[in-house]
């Protein structure tokens, strides 16, 4: 089936077969790897984008749902070839070893700190407790979200 | 090597690690996000028993099915029928019997993904199921999973019983010599996944002339093109593996997965073929931890010091060998823990049976024994009335003593420091109640106000060795190439797995060259020698000992030559190890370990014992890592590896039944998530290390070996168990 939809304030086709994920589509169809693939149960995060604003797993929503709606991943949050905020952030505070989960971590740190601009540590670890990483123990990762959060 | 100039300098590394950008923007490349024009997508039937007689392979109705190119089976596979790191004892594809649950069948190609997997599902397979070997202890009074000898004449002792991988023995001194206290005990360590977020995959791509080029995650690219090669019927020139992105390892990628199988259809098909795993899937494409059952007898005099030490070890290396023989070494060889004993007999013993096949993984068996020794210590300690940490103290093992294998330690190991400074660590005041919370255990599940949660506070220490050992030629390949103007171009195919490595490589490269004009070449068997295993905490020294003699040896080359473009490639060995003598386990020339590391950890815990429910407070850990080049990526190391302790210690196991795997998931296969992970106080104790270039030590495992112990140490002092068996689980601490 044919989708329309807005990914990174473009407006995109692909064609889809009914039961693929958004994550599918983005990845093999829409040529935006970013997202990744860790688990396809929506236990780790590693696949968020927003859509329409609202943080989602993409592998657990269809491709199908997302016709007409708006997409952001990660490919979509840096501006003019800037890093965005958080990007330069997990860069600058070594909260990146593997990478996989960082992609997921990004969009959801990036939701957190537009609901709440400053958070506590306690919020942080409580917002992100839905993307798992298996590199880092967390430690890095909430000093990226705290420098973020200053800058 | 000289290292007396640089020993305590840095190499100059960037902030950022040099793959950073790509990555948070979500453009660096993994193995699964690699495309080729053209391309098919691969697929495994496997098994759904552990043990079966395969009787009969249909692939006709799936060789129909639209879109499907190849459909292959045992009979396919050109050259040699097997593989394996240190045997070939696995079948690239089952012929005649299945060993494990999963185990691979036949392989599919097709246009989409989805066509594959419904092409695999038509494949007809008839089984005849066998009684699976599960219980390790049965295994060698059970028929014999493999030929006889699979594992013989690799100078191993000898041991005839069936399903033997390897067994072993390290004694030494007079194990009746006399002691004033004695503790015992037996302790069990579950099977844990690395679970590293990318799951298997990788690109194969014919070359027109009967090659192929294979793109994929893994943690040494020359070893899988010599596991592959044979089995393609191809000479090793005609197979190059390239590096791929790799989405964590954590051992979980040095054996082969999907390489032998792309490369074969892409070979059949002349088309490029992708495998992608998914969870479920990578469950079954790795092997996992060894669980464990070790016995341990600690004697000691009435001042606590040490005097014999008697462990059984059994790991179940389930259906084919992997790295066992390796991984019982090692246990065996670190079984006391950094402590000088006279009197040591230990006997090892890794079986095949039918479970998931086990190999290395982050600790490689030292994880295992610390905890059971690490125990026995606490143990002795409250039986003598000595303070743990004083009873560690006094029988710490430093340069000058002995190991169990004999061997006298030359380098550095600062024992007795990361205890003092792990010791000293000041441990945060109990919280006040109420509290938020997040801020109890069972956080957000608002389980409990307080009531009925106990605190306590343990100690561990752990190490093990570095690079590897036993008489393994452990080298590592860089080659240089400058041009007239300065420029220059690093090859070494050591697998960036996360850690940093390639960080390493730029900054001795650029130290070494004396300009920041240099270029990272990576990771293909096709332009530079074999680097070795990104494994046993070796890479950082390796790489960078290869990287610095290909550099100096580059400048003086030019120099000689008056200038003008220069390729150099160098091999770097660390000093030379020696096997175990087989009868004794003890060490037949001046070492079998080159190097070690050891780290200390305090913990502080809370448990809920109404509800079983645990809360780790906080982590704070003293450690032996040489000149740190790097020490955010030394915490970053430090921090991640003491979470994978944390998730073996409380939650991380994979369970099986009849040998199949019961949680292939991360619904039901737990990890530590944020809100389980404390804040973790690194302490770096910089001893440089005399062999190794820049005095560096690899890092990554010692957190890992010391973290479980650390933290069932802490449970036990807040609930009085013996909490023998790991991961502990809500039954073992509630009903206080």
């Amino acid at each position: 089936m044919k989708i329309a939809l807005t990914v990174n304030g473009e407006a995109r086709e692909a064609d889809v077969w009914a039961g693929e994920s958004l994550l599918t589509a983005l990845r093999d169809r829409l040529e935006l790897p970013g997202s990744k693939n860790a688990c396809e149960q929506g236990e780790c995060g590693s696949c968020s984008v927003l859509l329409d604003g609202v943080p989602v797993c993409s592998c657990l929503v269809l491709a199908a749902q997302a016709d007409g709606h708006e997409i952001v991943t990660v490919e979509g949050l840096a501006r003019d070839g800037d890093l965005h905020p958080v990007q330069a952030a997990f860069a600058d505070a070594g909260a990146v070893q593997c990478g996989f989960c960082t992609p997921g971590l990004i969009v959801a740190t990036d939701d957190l700190l537009r609901r709440s601009p400053d958070p506590t540590d306690d919020e942080i670890r409580e917002a992100l407790s839905g993307n798992l990483c298996r590199c880092t123990g967390y430690a890095k990762i909430l000093d990226a979200v705290r420098l973020a959060a200053a800058r | 090597m000289t290292t007396a100039a640089l020993s305590h300098g840095r190499a100059e590394t960037a902030t950022r690690r040099h793959d950073a950008v790509p990555k948070v923007r979500g453009e660096f490349a993994y193995a699964n996000d690699l495309r080729a024009a053209g391309m098919l997508w691969g697929h495994t039937v496997r098994s759904p028993h552990a043990h079966a007689r395969v009787v009969s392979i249909d692939t006709s109705e799936a060789a129909r099915m639209p879109g499907v190119h190849a459909v292959l089976t045992h009979d396919d596979v050109p050259g040699r029928k097997t593989y394996g790191l240190d045997f070939p004892d696995q079948p690239v594809l089952a012929s005649d019997r299945v060993r494990y649950f999963g185990e691979a069948v036949a392989i599919v190609a097709a246009e989409e993904p989805e066509q594959a997997r419904r092409a695999a599902e038509a494949v007809r397979v008839e089984y005849e199921v066998l009684q699976p070997i599960v219980d390790p202890e049965r295994a060698t009074e059970s028929e014999p999973l493999h030929p006889p000898g699979t594992t013989a004449r690799h100078g191993f002792r000898e041991d005839p019983r069936p399903n033997v991988v390897r067994a072993m023995v390290v004694t030494r001194g007079d194990i009746e010599a006399p002691a004033d206290v004695t503790v015992s005990g037996v302790y069990e360590v579950g099977q844990q996944d690395q679970a590293f977020l990318g799951p298997e995959s990788g690109l194969a791509l014919p070359d027109g002339e009967g090659g192929v080029d294979i793109h994929v995650a893994t943690q040494w690219t020359h070893v899988d093109r010599d596991q592959v090669a044979p089995c393609l019927a191809l000479e090793p020139e005609q197979v190059r593996v390239h590096l791929a992105g790799v989405g964590g390892a954590f051992g979980g990628r040095e054996d082969l997965s999907m390489q032998i199988h792309a490369a074969l259809l892409a070979l059949r098909t002349g088309r490029p073929v992708k495998m992608a795993y998914n969870r479920q899937e990578s469950f079954v494409g790795h092997i996992h931890r060894h669980p464990a059952r070790i016995w341990a007898e600690h004697r000691a005099t009435k001042a606590g010091q040490l005097v014999s030490v008697r462990m059984r070890i059994l790991l179940d290396g389930g259906a084919y060998a992997s790295s066992s023989e390796a991984v019982l070494s090692n246990a065996c060889s670190f079984a006391i823990g950094p402590y000088a004993v006279e009197n040591v007999e230990i006997d090892g013993l890794v079986v095949y049976t039918n479970n998931p096949p086990c190999g290395a993984m982050r600790g490689f068996g030292a994880v295992q024994t610390c905890f059971a020794a690490e125990a026995q210590m606490d143990r002795l300690a409250a039986g003598l009335g000595i303070d743990p940490v004083e009873l560690r103290l006094l029988n710490a093992l430093e340069p000058g003593g002995r190991l169990a294998t004999g061997q006298v330690i030359t380098g550095s190991l600062p024992t007795r420091e990361v205890i003092r400074r792990a010791a000293a660590l000041p441990i945060p005041e109990p919280e006040e109640l109420p509290r938020d919370v997040l801020r109890l255990p069972g956080g957000a599940g608002n389980t409990t106000r307080g009531e009925g949660v106990r605190r306590g506070v343990g100690f561990a220490v752990g190490f093990k060795n570095l690079c590897y050992s036993e008489g393994f030629d452990d080298y590592c390949t860089a080659r240089v190439r400058l041009s007239a103007d300065g420029a220059a171009e690093v090859y070494c195919a050591s697998a960036e797995v996360g850690q940093g490595v390639h960080d390493v490589i730029l900054g001795v490269a650029r130290r070494e060259l004396g300009t920041d004009d240099v270029e990272l070449v990576t990771g293909s068997t096709a332009d530079v020698g074999s680097a070795g295993s990104t494994s046993a905490s070796r890479m950082t020294w390796m790489a960078a000992g290869a990287v610095q003699l290909a550099c100096r040896d580059a400048l003086e080359e030019q120099e000689r030559a008056g200038g003008g473009e220069v390729d150099v490639e160098r091999v770097y060995r660390h000093p030379r190890t020696f096997p175990l003598d087989p009868e004794t386990g003890q060490t037949t020339g001046e070492r079998s370990h080159v190097a070690f590391a050891v780290a200390a950890m305090r913990v502080v815990v809370e448990v809920d014992v109404e509800l079983g429910l645990t809360r780790v407070v906080w982590i704070g850990t003293a450690q032996d890592v040489g000149n740190a080049l790097n020490p955010v990526a030394v915490e970053g190391q430090i921090e991640g590896g003491t979470a994978q302790g944390l998730g073996l210690a409380l939650m991380e196991e994979i369970q099986t039944r009849d040998g199949a795997i019961l949680n292939p998931n991360f619904t039901d296969y737990l990890m530590p998530t944020f809100l389980d992970m404390p804040p973790v106080v690194s302490d770096l104790v910089e001893e440089p290390e005399p062999d190794a270039p820049y005095g560096v030590k690899g890092v990554g495992e010692p957190p890992t070996v010391v973290s479980t112990a650390a933290i069932v140490s802490a449970l036990r002092d807040a609930t009085g168990r013996e909490l023998a068996r790991v991961p502990v689980r809500p039954d073992d601490v509630v009903g206080l």
